[in-house]
């Protein structure tokens, strides 16, 4: 799909850049660019690997925001790095990392005829795209860019998207939010039981068995530092004394201790 | 109303940057790409140098005077370094990554205005390397850009910390850019403009920290996630992530990380300078005398103003701990960027309305407000109260002597409830 929308923008700016009014430095720059960018989304769709292939997307995304800008776009440029290259594409990488490194894609296919399906479609797309460029570049007079950014390229645009295209703009947006509760009404987990604050987490632990942290994975300990005995100068294990509350019940229980609870206190 | 606010000011044109002569474009990128290697180096030696000093200890002090050349002594040593590229890596990405994530944050630098129209070697020229209709989105993009380095490097490595370390980073970046995006729009409303020279303009009579300080705060805030400093440096918390996401990376290509980080840091501290303390403005005082606001002076003003920035960026490094990630997200999503839609939906009503100054009053002491609760250390936020712990005998557990009597009160206060 992406490449197809590659596909589209680049053959936009092929027919731009044929038309008469090509400046030198468009010229270079869409020379160097555009190879690069066929070349990139060539290598997105026959790379084997997803992170490569999203990387080459970007490379992609970001041939495109160049030629935008060589074209007296420089709205259109910085958002397309901004909203497509920063977060879009930002996300899809998340994705693939989350779900997994190593993941290599099972080639059965699930959907029958698919293959079918997706050439006869994106034939049909081809030919569509070939007569809305075609229609929108031969036959209707263009105003040229002097127009258009008679007020500057940011004002232009703003203008015209919140005058004449307000209703498709609102459109959009309305079906973009519905999209994002919809993922969020189905990523929606019931809380069955009840959220237990950072405090109360802490509380919980200190009462537990365990107040110091556990012993590392690979560490073969039974017992955290704290109440681990210490080892007397002739190696035997100390007594085990931990520092006891004063005036708490810990000190019914160690009524036998010789020393006290006066004398604990060393154990931290 | 979108018409009143798109219409009102009227910019002043950008100034000619395609015109000048070769040799007057190659000496602004040298001397912007010299002044942030050597910023680097002293915001290196100076973080050493003043986060020593708020541990009680001396820092680096041995090269050079006050051990000056500390952060060029340090390059040359990771410079000798022998460079590992792990077994597990994936080639070619990782050797991209630290070329991606430097790149963008010299890039970034290229729009921001050091100085007014100066002269040099008799060509009148503003000192600013150049300046586009978009010059903050630009920065903006450039930014966005910069991540990929971090996520990739992580994604690169091969290997576990790294990995979690560029997700980390990869969900920082997403979450925090929306928030500074949103806070820099009510700037844009007030400007005008998009472009940095032109913002400085329009702030010729009052800083826009003044005229929208909550956006202030809220970009502060965000850019210190999108630098990824501490507080807000999860994606490399040595304390859970051994080094997040240059664990692998050694020698000359964890340098480039390292001047990445802090070229970001130079970069936001310049941004915040130029969009809400009037960039190479003079200071109030000052800014009465028209000698202070031309010439070379005013270059002096802009680096202050950053370096106030930067010190600020060294002074919550040596304060604040880092978050938890899921507080750090709460911070983002459910505080920062509320708080900034429903800015700006203020700032455009009193744009629109052009009733400038509702916003000085209702908004200085709202900044106040939003400030005091933040850091507020319990009061605002109390939890609710702790539930009973399901034991029935006190604490039989070790604790410090030192603890023993707050303890032994909430201790007997649970045995009664319970």
């Amino acid at each position: 799909m992406s490449t197809v929308t590659t596909a589209t923008a680049t053959a936009t700016a092929t027919v731009l850049a044929a038309s008469p009014q090509t400046s030198v430095s468009e010229a270079v720059v869409f020379w160097i660019v555009a190879p690069v960018a066929i070349a990139a989304a060539l290598a997105m769709v026959f790379s084997r690997h997803a992170v490569h292939a999203a990387l080459l997307l970007v490379v992609d995304f970001f041939c495109l925001a160049v030629l935008y800008a060589a074209q007296d776009a420089p709205f259109l440029a910085a958002v397309q790095v901004i909203v497509y290259t920063g977060a879009i594409m930002i996300l899809f990488l998340f994705v693939l990392m989350l779900v997994g490194v190593d993941s290599s894609d099972s080639l059965v296919e699930t959907l029958r005829g698919q293959r079918v399906a997706a050439a006869a479609l994106a034939l049909g797309f081809v030919v569509l795209l070939i007569g809305a460029i075609g229609s929108a570049t031969l036959q209707m007079p263009s105003q040229g860019l002097a127009a258009a950014n008679a007020e500057g390229n940011v004002i232009g645009i703003a203008r015209l998207l919140f005058t004449r295209y307000v209703f498709a703009f609102e459109a959009t947006s309305a079906l973009l939010i519905t999209a994002a509760l919809g993922a969020m009404v189905l990523a929606h987990k019931e809380q069955v039981v009840p959220r237990v604050s950072q405090r109360e987490m802490s509380r919980r632990r200190f009462a537990g068995a365990h107040p110091t942290p556990y012993p590392s994975p690979g560490v073969f300990a039974r017992h955290d530092a704290v109440d681990t005995p210490a080892l007397l100068p002739d190696g035997t294990a100390a007594e085990p004394r931990p520092p006891v509350l004063e005036g708490s019940s810990n000190q019914a229980g160690r009524a036998g201790d010789p020393a006290g609870p006066g004398a604990t206190g060393s154990g931290s | 109303m979108t018409q009143a606010v798109l219409a009102e000011p009227a910019p002043l044109p950008l100034p000619d940057f395609g015109s000048e002569p070769w040799w007057l474009i190659i000496i602004k990128v040298l001397f912007v790409f010299v002044f942030l290697l050597v910023l680097t180096l002293l915001t290196i030696w100076g973080e050493r140098r003043v986060v020593a000093r708020m541990q009680q200890r001396l820092g680096p002090n041995r090269t050079g005077p006050f051990g000056v050349l500390q952060g060029l002594a340090d390059g040359l040593k990771l410079a000798f370094k022998e460079d590992i590229i792990p077994a597990m890596a994936d080639r070619p990405v990782y050797l991209l990554a630290p070329i991606v994530s430097t790149i963008p944050a010299f890039l970034a630098f290229s729009v921001i205005p050091f100085g007014p129209t100066v002269s040099i070697f008799g060509h009148r020229t503003a000192l600013q390397l150049t300046d586009l209709p978009v010059g903050v989105l630009f920065i903006l993009a450039m930014s966005s850009l910069g991540v990929y380095g971090i996520v990739l490097a992580g994604w690169a490595s091969g290997s576990t910390y790294p990995l979690l370390g560029s997700l980390r980073s990869a969900a920082q970046m997403i979450s925090y850019e929306v928030s500074m995006g949103l806070a820099l729009v009510a700037v844009f409303l007030y400007a005008g403009s998009l472009s940095t020279s032109q913002i400085v303009d329009a702030q010729r009579s009052r800083w826009f920290i003044i005229a929208v300080p909550i956006s202030f705060v809220i970009y502060g805030i965000s850019c210190v996630g999108e630098t990824n400093r501490a507080p807000f440096d999860l994606p490399e918390a040595e304390s859970e992530l051994v080094g997040g996401f240059h664990t692998e990376y050694s020698s000359l290509k964890f340098a480039m990380f390292f001047l990445a980080e802090y070229i970001n840091m130079i970069t936001v501290s310049a941004v915040a300078t130029t969009l809400f303390l009037g960039g190479w403005r003079a200071p109030w005082p000052l800014s009465l005398f028209s000698w202070a606001n031309a010439g070379w002076l005013p270059m002096l003003w802009f680096v202050a103003k950053l370096c106030i920035f930067l010190f600020i960026f060294i002074w919550l490094r040596g304060t604040m701990p880092r978050l938890r990630y899921d507080q750090f997200m709460h911070l983002g999503w459910k505080v920062l960027v509320p708080g900034a839609l429903v800015w700006l939906l203020l700032v455009a009503t009193a744009r629109a309305l052009s009733f400038r100054d509702f916003l000085l009053y209702a908004g200085v002491p709202a900044a106040v407000v939003l400030l005091a609760w933040a850091f507020w250390p319990t009061g605002g936020r109390q939890d609710r109260p702790p539930p009973p712990v399901e034991r029935g005998t006190p604490p039989r557990y070790p604790v410090p002597q030192l603890d023993a009597e707050p303890l032994r009160r909430s201790a007997g206060k649970e045995v009664t409830r319970a």
